[in-house]
């Protein structure tokens, strides 16, 4: 059974006032994330990251297309899902503590497991210290931290996490990654969307790129990231300044054999190995199988220091 | 999912009145009772029971229906606004149980409210009639019992206009409702006896459609501690009842198919 499941997931808006006229936020979105994954949505601002969760939350509805969450229509697997919004803002007049235990009842964590839960909530963000604090004196990060907390109370079997990042300091950056790490070690599915990418390179298993709502690529993060692992970069310098020049693995002894017999010095041979950044930022779209984009390629020889500019 | 989801929605919604100081009303409403006393027991006996009753009722009124439309059209609407809805509804918490322990949460607080002050005064009438108070005990708990069904009613008006207006939209609405509410008799009179055709019968759907909250108001009969009926007590029971809960079903069918953008 799917943990999560978008087929042909589609949102329409209407915009404009007057003349009301639709505007697609997700077109026909298909993804699949198994049980026990952690999986990251990607994309830039206004790609559809957040639509594809409100609609799996059944904050909104799809114009068309289906989710499903645990093999069951979306919604109905409430008690099993936690969920983390971007930016999020908790009722101010009560404390951490106080915050956390509504949400635990809400999700109908039973009475005499409440408090263990919720004191094993606030531990695992950082937040026992301040679990009697009020709202209304915590930090963006220290809010951020307890809607971890309310998030993750009632042990669900599927997360999702909107930019849960965002707003934290390096060591908390540290210890959410710690704790979705934990979570997935428990058996939990993690789903998250992050503009972030060493955030995804360092969590994630599989990944799926949105781009203007549409899917552009998904897949294991090792085959997107090794999609030119068969490339080789050369350093050489030849009577002038050092180039570069990319050449497939294949060829790697026939360009060096050739470079040598120019008189050119080898300063360096780097397999390529295409960040998470370069995917996301090329203007084509990547493989959902992981293969190679055609955007990504580099030019054939170009001065390092031309490149370093 | 169970309504322990609509009892803890509720319990927040009040903490959240309670912690907002929302109840500072009543510190204002009992300097005026305590003003108003001693004012009014230098008039003569019976008038002085009189302006007193009518005086707080009135006041009672007015601040009830100022918490009902300002707490009232804010309790979707802000919940959107910073987005406490969406962790809300990602839990096993139905849109319809939201609205109704909101609703419930409301209306709790206006009825702790609008009993304090009530309580507040029969102190000031036992003052005003030493040793008589007790004559216009019944009436006066009656019309405030009236009282806080009308602002039931209205709560759940302005939920319903939360639903889908804005803010200040929903509480002009709320409010327009409340005050036409209260000249239902007047509107049926015009419709019976307007020259058009048109402008009469559209009185009188107004007059239908608009809960009559003018059958709420037995403020003058209290007044001269005149006894309220059970069979109008009952009745208007059975009408709020049914008109809140008509308001909370239409405020549901809105809210359910509701993208929160």
């Amino acid at each position: 059974m799917l943990a999560v499941e978008c087929i042909e997931l589609t949102k329409d808006y209407r915009a404009g006032f007057w003349r009301p006229r639709p505007v697609r936020a997700l077109d026909h979105l298909s993804l699949a994330v198994e049980q026990g994954e952690i999986f990251g949505l990607l994309g830039h601002n206004g790609a559809g990251k957040t639509t594809t969760l409100k609609l799996l939350l059944r904050l909104i509805f799809p114009t068309s297309g289906e989710a499903r969450i645990l093999g069951q229509p979306a919604g109905m697997m409430a008690r099993q899902i936690g969920y983390l919004p971007e930016n999020p803002y908790f009722y101010d007049y009560l404390r951490c503590r106080e915050l956390v235990e509504y949400y635990a009842e809400l999700a109908n964590v039973p009475a005499r497991e409440r408090r263990r839960q919720v004191a094993w909530a606030l531990d695992r963000v950082g937040m026992a210290g301040a679990a009697e604090t009020s709202l209304r004196k915590c930090s963006k990060g220290m809010v951020q931290r307890v809607g971890l907390a309310q998030a993750i109370v009632h042990q669900p079997a599927v997360l999702f996490l909107d930019e849960p990042m965002s707003g934290l300091d390096p060591l908390g950056r540290r210890q959410v990654r710690d704790l979705i790490l934990e979570l997935k070690s428990r058996g939990a599915t993690v789903v998250f969307s992050t503009h972030i990418l060493a955030d995804a390179e360092q969590l994630c298993d599989r990944v799926a790129i949105l781009q203007k709502g549409r899917l552009a690529g998904q897949g294991r993060l090792e085959t997107l990231l090794a999609a030119e692992e068969d490339k080789v970069e050369l350093v050489f310098a030849q009577a002038g300044p050092p180039q570069r020049r990319v050449v497939a693995r294949a060829e790697l002894w026939g360009q060096l054999d050739q470079l040598r017999a120019q008189g050119a010095v080898i300063h360096a041979v780097t397999p390529l190995r295409r960040s998470l950044e370069e995917i996301f930022l090329s203007p084509g779209a990547p493989p959902a199988s992981g293969g190679q984009s055609a955007a990504a390629a580099a030019p054939a020889a170009v001065p390092v220091e031309a490149r370093r500019r | 999912m169970t309504n322990s989801a609509t009892i803890s929605v509720a319990r927040n919604a009040f903490r959240e009145a309670i912690r907002d100081r929302v109840l500072f009303s009543l510190v204002f409403f009992a300097v005026l009772m305590v003003g108003a006393a001693v004012l009014f027991s230098q008039m003569s006996f019976g008038i002085s029971a009189q302006s007193l009753v009518n005086f707080s009722l009135a006041a009672i009124t007015a601040l009830g229906v100022i918490l009902a439309v300002f707490l009232g059209n804010q309790l979707v609407a802000k919940e959107i606004e910073r987005r406490t809805l969406y962790t809300l509804l990602a839990h096993p918490v139905r849109r319809s149980q939201f609205l109704l322990g909101k609703f419930a949460g409301l209306a709790a607080t206006v009825a702790v409210n609008c009993g304090l002050m009530g309580v507040t005064l029969l102190v000031a009438l036992a003052y005003v009639l030493p040793g008589h108070w007790a004559a216009g005990e019944a009436a006066v708990i009656a019309a405030l019992y009236l009282i806080l069904l009308a602002l039931a009613v209205l709560i759940a008006i302005a939920l319903l206009f939360s639903c889908f207006a804005s803010p200040v939209m929903a509480a002009l609405f709320s409010l327009a409702v409340f005050i036409i509410g209260n000249f239902d008799q007047n509107l049926r009179r015009l419709g019976s006896t307007a020259h058009s055709w048109l402008g009469g019968h559209a009185a009188i759907i107004v007059a239908d459609v608009l809960p009559n909250f003018g059958g709420f108001n037995v403020a003058a009969a209290a007044a001269h501690f005149q006894p309220i009926a059970w069979r109008l007590l009952g009745w208007d029971t059975l009408y709020a009842i049914v008109y809140a809960s008509v308001a909370l079903v239409l405020a549901t069918a809105v809210f359910a198919s509701r993208d929160l953008k």
